[in-house]
């Protein structure tokens, strides 16, 4: 008789044990969360609006640099000889054969056509669109530069060809391609 | 705590106070009578000149925020405003900046007195391990006070600095996100490195105290690497060591001194004078001399994720220490081999500083691939084999003897 109450007395407690360091537990989690949460980026941050630009006025062989989301965007008007070098470039040579263009499926190949395609899969071969930020540390590539006449980071040593592909250096990925739409033959809207 | 002091207040409203909080007999016991080898040399005087430059670091730093403001738009600008208006502000700025460099001359010249006398063996396993864990807490401090200038340096170094994280497969973008605060560095990373650049140093003191905790129970190694025996061996630290650590930290700060008056900016880069600019990175970024082993053996390695990995191992591994060396003796004196291991380690990490400055091509990357690779040779290969290998010359019998010569012990 006194096993039968003791075991129930035991499994009861064992049971309050374990319901209270549970909510505990998931209690101390929810309280800390805020605290970790603040630090993502915030409303203001978040509502930045998409930036449109122009083309027309960029002529060939031209570069400009504008500011979306705070990151700098590459926009090139390529020469005919970039784009033919870019296409000649078989698929094998290439570090990262993944187009990284966020208007595409995540497993699109890196042909120079799949880094020249918006969101609505229109392309036009002549404007490349890019996030200037080096995929290895975040620097800003410098424009026809480095052994490819592509981009070409300063800070360690990371070559793009003309297409803003990596051949050489430690960054791991093509630069990537931001959102974009052309709305008219020689506007587009990013982001 | 070895050698507790027994010392009873004559005064008695002293020992009325003492009698509740036993204040007084912990300094007395600890700071005044504590029993400290006697043969302590000039390289033991470090932990002393660190405690004082963290002390000025503190002090400067304070004032400093009453004149600083943590904006994009008025960072540079408030401190271009402490250098010009601020009453002595540009004697408290350069002091605090000459201070953060000579904080690491020191740190550095203290953790090589420890590998060259194995002052990481047993028992002070637990002392040296905080010691790592308050060498990168003060790397972290470092790193986030260079970015509130808000200058170009300042900018870049926080970019490539936050980016290493994005190196980690699947959670690296999103740690990166959450430590930027945006897409990119901006006015929330200043803010959070501002906070957390206050936070840090208060952190630090509350290591630095356990740090002397730990050496409070075990007690110094000293330059023989045996342990004390008897009272013979020992010096209470006041006076002894009081005069020898305050001569120590006045000419140390002689130096800081020469440098905070005549050559504040020498060690700085003029690109910092420029304003932070998120669309250009200047030619060439490199990190404050401090952080230039460790950029290089990151720039050695061709593939990112393993070169952020290498560099954080080579700290990481410091903490297996105590386990890798089973040497018979702890000092160098008594190793002949390893004193030479000892040497080529110091040339092997001020070549990888050199080459951590140097644009990474050419015979300067293969330079600091080597250099990279004997770091991490010394620590997990050369160490454990000398352990096995090397014929350790006789240890005296005790700390007396070596000083006194066998015939007085």
């Amino acid at each position: 008789m006194t096993t039968t109450v003791d075991n129930a007395d035991v499994s009861r407690r064992d049971f309050l044990y374990i319901a209270t360091g549970a909510v505990g537990t998931v209690g101390t989690a929810l309280a800390i969360w805020p605290f970790v949460d603040q630090m993502n980026p915030d409303a203001s941050v978040l509502a930045l609006a998409s930036t449109e630009f122009d083309l027309a006025p960029l002529e060939e062989g031209q570069s400009v640099t504008i500011k979306w989301r705070g990151k700098p965007v590459f926009i090139r008007h390529r020469t005919k000889k970039e784009i033919e070098k870019a296409k000649k470039t078989p698929l094998s040579d290439l570090k990262d054969p993944i187009a990284r263009n966020l208007n595409l499926p995540a497993d699109a190949k890196a042909t120079d056509e799949n880094r020249v395609k918006d969101g609505a899969g229109k392309v036009n071969e002549k404007y490349l669109v890019q996030i200037g930020i080096c995929t290895h540390l975040g620097c800003v590539p410098l424009g026809e530069a480095g052994e490819y006449k592509g981009w070409f980071c300063p800070c360690h040593g990371s070559v793009y060809d003309t297409a803003g592909r990596i051949r050489k250096g430690p960054a791991p990925r093509n630069l990537d391609i931001p959102p974009y739409k052309y709305t008219t033959d020689t506007q587009i809207v990013i982001g | 705590m070895s050698g507790h002091s027994a010392y009873e207040f004559k005064n008695p409203v002293v020992r009325w106070l003492d009698e509740r909080l036993p204040i007084l007999s912990l300094v007395r016991g600890q700071l005044v009578d504590f029993p400290t080898p006697r043969n302590l040399n000039y390289w033991w005087t470090f932990g002393g000149i660190l405690a004082t430059m963290l002390v000025i670091q503190l002090l400067t730093g304070i004032v400093l925020v009453m004149h600083y403001t943590p904006h994009t738009s008025m960072a540079f600008d408030s401190v271009e405003h402490i250098m010009r208006d601020v009453n002595w502000g540009w004697l408290l700025r350069w002091m605090h900046a000459n201070g953060a460099a000579f904080f690491f001359v020191a740190v550095y010249i203290h953790i090589f007195r420890g590998l060259y006398y194995g002052s990481y063996r047993s028992p002070r396993e637990i002392l040296w391990m905080i010691g790592v864990i308050i060498f990168i807490a003060m790397m972290a401090t470092a790193f986030m006070g260079y970015v509130l200038p808000w200058g170009q340096m300042s900018y870049w170094g926080a970019v490539v600095i936050t980016n290493l994280f994005s190196a980690f497969p699947i959670v690296g973008k999103y740690i990166v996100t959450w430590l930027w605060g945006g897409f990119t560095v901006g006015n929330p990373t200043l803010q959070r490195f501002f906070s957390l650049h206050y936070l840090l140093p208060f952190v630090l003191a509350a290591l630095v105290f356990l740090h002397v905790w730990a050496l409070h129970i075990t007690g110094n190694n000293n330059p023989e690497g045996i342990e004390v025996k008897s009272k013979e061996d020992t010096l209470p630290f006041h006076p002894y060591y009081t005069m020898k650590d305050l001569f120590a930290i006045v000419v140390f700060l002689l130096v800081y001194a020469g440098f905070v008056f005549y050559s504040p900016w020498y060690l700085g880069h003029h690109i910092n004078f420029e304003h932070a600019n998120p669309l250009s990175t200047p030619a060439h970024i490199v990190p404050e001399w401090y952080f230039l082993p460790f950029y290089a053996m990151l720039r050695a390695i061709p593939n990112k994720l393993a070169g952020v990995l290498v560099m954080f191992s080579s700290l990481i591994i410091l903490f297996f220490l105590p386990w890798l060396d089973r040497a018979r003796a702890k000092s160098a004196r008594y190793r002949p081999l390893y004193r030479q291991f000892f040497w080529l380690l110091v040339i092997v990490c001020l070549t990888l500083g050199i080459a951590g400055a140097q644009p990474a091509e050419g015979s300067w990357l293969l330079v600091a691939r080597l250099a990279t690779a004997w770091y991490f040779i010394h620590f997990l290969v050369i160490l454990p084999v000398l352990s096995f290998i090397e014929k350790p010359r006789d240890l005296p019998a005790s700390i007396s003897e070596a000083v006194l010569g066998k015939d007085k012990a």
